[in-house]
């Protein structure tokens, strides 16, 4: 392979690994606190999508405007969504917190194929991310560059928020022990909830991003995505903002540099990550930066 | 004899005589939903054996139905019709002559999702809860994409088609019944009574001597070998299959079957496959143009899924139990009913 072509597969491998790292990143925080595979993140992701095209078209707004509408939308959607279909389960056994999951995640694609049409829509291009940009013998869509800039801006931003401020120190608090953060006078709700909803604004800026790259919109858009960033949360350590990041960027090179070498498993490239998965499962099970935790009797 | 034998062997003498007077009475159309709730009833079983009685929580029935309908369309179909079939590539040698009766290729599409069950039961078995969903999750996926790829074999994404019709009204009910009695006799048994242990209790359980590995892979292999045929029977009813057929919003249907009904009945399952299949049907004017009284609908398709998304929800929310929690029909119980609605009628005299 020429080197060309391999910049050319690494600055793709690195977009899509940032796409896949904040949509992960989502997951690992829900189950952190909560202990719960979020089915629905994936579709949370289509729904920031959806929400910016249809700012952009439908109300005609400029595009900045329009994805400051659609963030805040998918934001105050997943916390909606915490409210209506888990927080009434909190203390069910887990099966049935996972069903309600799936059934959520089923409602939102099917209620998007109501109302959005089965069809697939194309964003309207946006002149700052639709440039060819050449380095050289490389040129990629300016888009491409833009991803991993805004990834590392955000994660910067999510770090200091987890790290640096009071509300972080109550979500670090609860995913460790939630009754324990309750008698210390954390709101506990409250925590839930704010989790629930910077997860879903970092599916929401994923869901951007990834239309933005790859600009066809379908109700259905969501759930490879979301299951493959399930397995890269879980690559990383579930729980561990870090690990999502790294299984994500990890997914995202493996995934295009396989299809990259040998073109011949093209076919089997939505099969990589459950492979990966199941590698991982079984050599370390708490993931990659997980810390293996032994179950008291 | 006892009165509950009585009623026992009436019942039966109903459901045989229902059978076998379903294809001169109902329409084919009728008949057809019937038998696809008779698959139905054998793949909520499955799911149920799992989910329901082992505490396993599985997302991966689509991917051995998938083997099993693959498999056994395969075997039954003639020489000719293979190759009608795969013009994209020919058919590899070996597959392309073989023809078997039904009933063995039946067995053998049974046999191969559980053997394929056992090569991912190994691994994947060893999680647990939610690690366990996302794995067999993974592995129906995976079968489906080497479905997919594996062209000259199981002829790629274009599918199969003109799959002999095997699955007669006589055929799936008589298989349903098996498989509900079947289930009966098993839950009933010790291997039964070590699967509730392993379920409610799994460090109990293992204290109590009973090896939970083992008992959690007998359910996974028997709930596949069912689901394997059931996928077979599915194959051989609508007469055509494509990998795009066994995703997870397969299994998804399965789900909701089992919960509706109540996670470990065996009423349950079969109950709810009955109501969903049935309404799944009914309700497929939701897709269709509307003319309601003061504004028209132009075909919604995916409207009835919706309704079926938030059925679900409201039974995992309001109603975790589903239809029967986790009781079993019986005849005293039934009679109970009208005894007791009887003597309520009477000032509540005995």
């Amino acid at each position: 392979m020429e080197l060309s072509t391999f910049f050319q597969q690494l600055t793709n491998a690195l977009s899509l690994g940032s796409l896949y790292a904040l949509i992960a990143i989502g997951y690992t925080m829900v189950y952190g606190i909560l202990r719960l595979i979020n089915f629905a993140h994936g579709d949370v992701f289509m729904l920031g999508a959806y929400f910016a095209f249809y700012a952009v078209t439908a109300l005609a707004m400029p595009w900045w405007i329009a994805f400051v509408v659609a963030l805040g939308l998918t934001a105050a959607f997943g916390m909606g969504l915490e409210r209506v279909a888990y927080r009434p389960l909190r203390d069910s056994p887990k099966i049935s917190v996972m069903i309600s999951a799936i059934g959520a995640s089923f409602l939102i694609e099917n209620v998007g194929i109501v109302l959005f049409g089965g069809r697939p829509k194309s964003f309207p291009s946006i002149p700052l991310f639709d440039t060819v940009v050449h380095f050289g013998s490389v040129s990629m869509l300016s888009v491409s560059l833009f991803i991993p800039v805004i990834t590392a801006v955000v994660l910067a931003v999510l770090l200091w928020i987890v790290h640096g401020t009071k509300t972080g120190l109550a979500m670090r608090a609860v995913s460790t022990d939630l009754d324990a953060a309750r008698l210390m006078a954390i709101d506990v709700n409250k925590t839930i909830s704010l989790t629930f909803g910077i997860g879903s604004l970092l599916a929401g800026v994923g869901g951007i991003m990834w239309t933005m790259k790859y600009p066809q919109l379908n109700p259905l858009m969501g759930v490879m995505p979301g299951l493959k960033c399930f397995i890269a949360a879980v690559i990383g350590g579930i729980g561990n903002i870090q690990g999502a990041v790294l299984g994500g960027f990890l997914l995202g090179i493996i995934e295009i540099m396989i299809v990259a070498f040998l073109p011949e498993l093209t076919g089997y490239r939505d099969a990589f990550a459950f492979v990966l998965l199941i590698i991982v499962l079984l050599v370390k099970p708490a993931g990659l930066l997980g810390k293996n935790q032994t179950v008291k009797v | 004899m006892k009165r509950n034998t009585v009623l026992t062997i009436a019942g039966l003498l109903v459901f045989v005589t229902a059978v076998g007077l379903a294809d001169a009475v109902l329409g084919r159309f009728t008949v057809r939903i019937l038998n696809l709730s008779a698959i139905y009833i054998i793949l909520a079983l499955s799911l149920n054996l799992l989910n329901g009685f082992t505490g396993l929580f599985s997302l991966g029935h689509a991917g051995f139905m998938a083997v099993g309908a693959y498999v056994s369309a395969l075997l039954t179909m003639s020489p000719t019709q293979k190759e009608m079939n795969f013009f994209l590539e020919p058919i590899v040698p070996i597959l392309a002559k073989i023809q078997l009766p039904f009933p063995i290729a039946l067995i053998i599409a049974g046999l191969c999702a559980a053997l394929a069950a056992v090569l991912i039961g190994v691994p994947a078995l060893r999680l647990r809860d939610d690690y366990l969903a996302i794995a067999t999750l993974g592995f129906a996926e995976i079968i489906r994409v080497i479905i997919t790829n594996i062209q000259s074999v199981s002829n790629g994404a274009q599918g199969l088609k003109a799959i002999p019709k095997f699955s007669t009204t006589w055929v799936v009910w008589i298989c349903a019944a098996i498989a509900v009695v079947f289930m009966l006799a098993l839950v009933r048994s010790s291997y039964g009574r070590t699967m509730k242990a392993v379920r409610d209790d799994e460090i109990a359980a293992e204290a109590m001597g009973i090896d939970v590995f083992k008992v959690k892979s007998t359910s996974f292999v028997i709930s596949s070998f069912m689901a394997g045929i059931g996928g077979a029977l599915l194959g051989h009813l609508i007469t055509t299959i494509d990998p795009k057929m066994f995703t997870l919003m397969l299994t998804f249907n399965i789900l909701l079957i089992v919960v509706l009904g109540g996670n470990g009945s065996i009423t349950g399952s079969v109950l709810g496959a009955i109501i969903v299949t049935v309404l799944m049907e009914a309700l497929r004017f939701l897709d269709m143009p509307m003319n309601l009284l003061f504004f028209k609908t132009n075909g919604l398709p995916g409207l009835r899924m919706v309704i079926f998304s938030i059925l679900l929800m409201i039974v995992v929310l309001y109603r975790q139990r589903g239809l029967m929690g986790n009781k079993e029909f019986s005849w005293d119980g039934v009679l109970g009913i009208f005894r007791r609605n009887k003597s309520a009628g009477n000032g509540g005299r005995p």
